[in-house]
């Protein structure tokens, strides 16, 4: 009878994880599309067009001598939305190269604000922005140097605002690598103190920065048989068909609902080649880590693929530098000038070694202790391997709310996946 | 005199704008480690290559852009937006739409796109009358869309070239080509709006009056429909991206 009822219960456990599972309906089962495509606006939760929000900078280190090639990046820039009310101020982290201002910082700003909190959004640290303004080393990647420099900044913001809003508690967020770093945000914040984050919620996080680079690094060539010099004429070709969808449709913005209306008139019964989706994202993933790698070269006069001592003016041309990045991948940063940075303080440094620190395997325990910190992920999410996927379920267990798929990042947008959001910060 | 005088200040900015480019080189140069060897890939064939033989002057004009953005364009654009109501900034924007469809029948007619020049035709009738001088967009909401044709696109309808890429101050990416294409289909919307303001029977200083605000005005809504912001995408490869997006946009629209 025993045995009888515990079958029961677990068929109805069972039962109700399947139910759970088949109820799921974001509309993109595969992760390439998903990833690529996001959430339409039909499967979003409603949001006001426009909200009221301040654009505001200051500088952190007011002695620093900004190379005149990056004359633009005088301060550090942010935004902030706030209630009339006193409410919760909620930091929204930004993902690899992203700025406060991207798409996806603006949709968590609106919903976040239209939740009732106050939001200040901030630029991930492999942004320009950051890079130039706002990181000590001016080499990103070092996931607790890389805290240590958000926190600053959040503080100073913090300095900034404190005055114009009231604020209940602090809670923090960020997605893709953003997510990662709020982790280690919140790690720091354990012992300085400032905000003492009532909740943290990490969406879509890379579990190690090295190995999701690593994947994403690759993705660029799966359709590039011959390597990256048939990327022009796999380019002009892609290009050819969005001619061709634009014909079809009478415009072109890119935007989730463009590219939904194109999977849904031109892929119902064959599905896009995979191949093609994955060079797709490799090539977005490609230019935030260009950009990021001229920049920290720049900055700290590494002459990898900027000439040693080259002093660029605001009008040089970029272009050859530009073709040059374009070679180097996220691997290479992380060997060519990351690592040597932290090899030349720390000579007993290893590889192996650095691959950990920057992995939320260097704050296992505090994440396991951290009832405050909640996961949203996917199985699917592209940037995972499996062991990493094992690990985010048996560190956060219960606070786990792993979808069923969505890519990387895909659904975060998706009307349940922000109802599970506003929840796990409300409840 | 006045316009001159404008031109010179224009000039000087650009010049000013331009002054910080040349640092001074302090210590020697060491070549970097990563370069592409030379002729790897045929200029033709790299993916973000463009005919720009004056890049190093529309740089210049590209960085004026932003100084220009920053101080003067976005903040009357803001104050704009912060005085009208929504809905007369809808108001003025469909109003200089209708203005323009000058552009879309001249220039569809000019290519012999029949069903383009009857939906131009038709739009402009519904707006002008039933939308009340343009200012609503009644034939939208009809579901005939707005066409997109202008003289640069006609031009390359009849095989010209985009020729060398150009940034033109205050009004950002262009070509050769659609520079010359803007000022045909600008000297055609004058010609029009000089015959509308005639039919007004005002004297000529409130005419000259009435055409700047209108300029002006113009202008204004442009901006504000525009929602691209200079050095926000975050990539130090800013100008090479955008002048990328410029040229395939053109290509999509002239195939069109």
């Amino acid at each position: 009878m025993k045995r009888f009822s515990l079958l029961v219960f677990f068929i109805f456990i069972l039962g109700g994880a399947w139910y759970q599972a088949d109820a799921y309906d974001y509309p993109l089962k595969d992760p390439y599309v998903a990833t690529v495509i996001g959430t339409p606006t039909e499967f979003q939760p409603k949001l006001p067009e426009k909200i009221d929000y301040k654009l505001l900078s200051f500088k952190v280190f007011p002695e620093r001598d900004i190379p005149s090639v990056f004359w633009y990046q005088r301060e550090f820039r942010y935004s902030l939305t706030y209630q009339k009310v006193e409410a919760p101020l909620i930091f929204v982290i930004a993902g690899t190269g992203s700025s406060f201002y991207s798409s996806s910082m603006i949709f968590f700003q609106k919903i976040f604000y239209q939740a009732g909190f106050h939001v200040i959004c901030l630029s991930s640290p492999t942004s320009m922005n950051f890079i130039t303004t706002a990181s000590v080393t001016c080499l990103p990647g070092n996931s607790i140097a890389d805290a240590v420099d958000l926190y600053r900044v959040m503080t100073m913001a913090w300095q900034q605002v404190k005055d114009r809003i009231k604020v209940s508690e602090f809670y923090l967020t960020g997605y893709s690598l953003g997510a990662s770093e709020a982790a280690f945000v919140a790690y720091v914040d354990e012992q300085k103190r400032v905000f003492n984050f009532k909740k943290v919620l990490m969406i879509n996080p890379a579990v190690s920065l090295y190995s999701s680079a690593k994947i994403l690094d690759d993705m660029i060539l799966r359709a590039l048989p011959g390597g990256l010099k048939d990327f022009n004429a796999w380019l002009n070709r892609v290009l050819g068909r969005f001619g061709e969808f634009y014909k079809e449709m009478g415009y072109i913005d890119l935007s989730h609902d463009w590219l939904y209306d194109v999977y849904k008139t031109n892929f119902k019964t064959q599905s896009p080649k995979q191949e093609n989706l994955a060079t797709m994202i490799g090539f977005a993933f490609r230019i935030s880590s260009d950009n990021m790698i001229f920049t920290s070269d720049v900055m700290t006069n590494a002459g990898l693929i900027v000439p040693k001592n080259l002093a660029l003016g605001s009008a040089d041309s970029l272009y050859e530098y530009f073709r040059a990045t374009s070679t180097t991948t996220f691997v290479d940063y992380f060997e060519e000038l990351l690592f040597p940075y932290y090899k030349a303080k720390h000579p007993e440094l290893t590889q192996e070694k650095a691959i950990q620190i920057v992995s939320l395997h260097q704050v296992e325990d505090y994440l396991r202790r951290s009832p405050k910190i909640g996961l949203m992920g996917n199985e699917d999410d592209l940037i995972l391997t499996s062991e990493d996927l094992v690990f985010l379920k048996d560190v956060f267990g219960s606070r786990a709310k792993i979808y069923p798929y969505g890519g990387h990042c895909g659904n975060m947008s998706y009307t349940e996946n922000v109802a599970y959001m506003l929840n796990f910060f409300k409840n | 005199m006045k316009r001159a005088i404008n031109l010179t200040l224009l000039i000087f900015l650009i010049f000013m704008a331009g002054c910080a480019t040349a640092p001074v080189q302090k210590e020697p140069v060491i070549p970097a480690k990563i370069t592409v060897p030379e002729n790897e890939v045929p200029e033709k064939q790299q993916a973000f290559y463009a005919y720009d033989p004056w890049e190093p002057m529309n740089r210049r004009i590209y960085n004026f852009n932003a100084v220009f953005d920053e101080y003067v364009f976005l903040p009357v654009v803001r104050a704009y937006e912060f005085i009208l109501p929504k809905f007369a900034q809808t108001g003025v924007s469909n109003f200089f739409n209708n203005l323009w469809e000058i552009s879309n029948l001249t220039n569809s007619l000019l290519q012999g796109k029949i069903v383009k020049v009857f939906n131009t035709f038709g739009r402009i009738a519904c707006n002008t009358t039933v939308g009340l001088g343009g200012l609503i967009d009644v034939a939208t909401y009809e579901g005939v869309k707005r066409e997109n044709e202008d003289f640069g696109q006609t031009l390359g309808f009849y095989g010209l070239g985009p020729g060398p890429y150009l940034v033109l101050p205050i009004l950002g990416p262009s070509d050769l080509r659609d520079t010359g294409g803007l000022v045909v289909d600008s000297v055609v919307y004058n010609i029009m709006l000089d015959a509308l303001i005639n039919q007004l029977d005002m004297d000529d200083t409130d005419e000259d009056i009435l055409k700047y605000s209108l300029t002006g005005l113009y202008a204004i809504d442009k901006r504000h429909k525009e929602s691209f912001r200079y050095f926000m995408t975050g990539s130090p490869f800013e100008y090479t991206m955008v002048r990328k997006v410029y040229l395939v946009q053109r290509k999509f629209l002239i195939e069109n």
